[in-house]
């Protein structure tokens, strides 16, 4: 997975391209851990992504948990494949999906 | 791997084998033109699964074996997974509970139940000292 980071001011934007998966999960989750202090907005731009498995649901949960204390998160670009993934597990409802 | 079989692979049931069995299934799905959406579900199953067995059938490591199977008519794959290790059926835990907010999440239980609602079919057997798991896709 290639992660591209765009930081301005307390925005971030991430573009994730590739599978976010067992073996991709921990890069998100250590990029996020060293780019999120002072975030208030995080935008997550999931158009170069494939899929999903749940090793990405757990780091997109506890980035959602930070953001919601310290500001917003959004992702966009979210496929079909992806959608579906976020519509059977309730996330769809946990995050905010542009 | 050691198989003949060109069907079917067995690696040490580790995290880091996950590539390698996704793209020995994705070679055999590209052959039958298997749709992309349906071949990004059973990469994820793959992801779910395997990395279950890396994780917990084992105490340190051992073997796994993937094979594809494919049935003509209706058009179908199947991929089983193999293991000598603990018995343990992934189907028999209980749903996760997916109205929850994010504070009161878990995660534990995601990957199967996600597999569950992508596949057609999902069985599992516990056969002469093997975990035997089943997953079917209809083309």
């Amino acid at each position: 997975m290639t992660i591209t980071k765009n930081q301005n001011g307390s925005h971030l934007d991430m573009a994730l391209e590739g599978r976010l998966d067992t073996a991709t999960a921990p890069q998100l989750e250590a990029e996020l851990k060293q780019s999120m202090d002072g975030v208030t907005e995080l935008a997550l731009d999931f158009a170069g992504l494939e899929y999903l498995s749940s090793a990405g649901l757990r780091v997109l949960l506890s980035a959602q948990k930070v953001m919601n204390r310290q500001g917003s998160m959004v992702i966009k670009n979210v496929n079909e494949t992806i959608m579906e993934i976020f519509e059977v597990t309730g996330f769809a409802d946990i995050l905010t999906i542009a | 791997m050691n198989t003949t079989d060109p069907n079917e692979m067995t690696v040490e049931a580790t995290l880091d084998n996950i590539p390698t069995v996704t793209a020995f299934v994705d070679e055999r799905l590209e052959a039958l033109n298997c749709p992309v959406k349906a071949q990004m579900q059973i990469d994820v199953a793959i992801d779910e699964l395997f990395s279950n067995i890396a994780r917990y059938a084992y105490d340190p490591s051992g073997p796994a074996t993937v094979r594809v199977d494919v049935d003509q008519d209706p058009l179908a794959v199947r991929v089983t997974f193999i293991d000598h290790g603990k018995p343990y059926d992934p189907l028999a835990k209980a749903d996760p509970d997916v109205t929850l907010s994010a504070e009161e999440r878990q995660i534990g239980g995601l990957g199967i139940f996600m597999v569950k609602k992508t596949m057609d079919d999902v069985r599992y057997e516990y056969k002469d000292g093997q975990n035997i798991l089943t997953v079917e896709k209809r083309l």
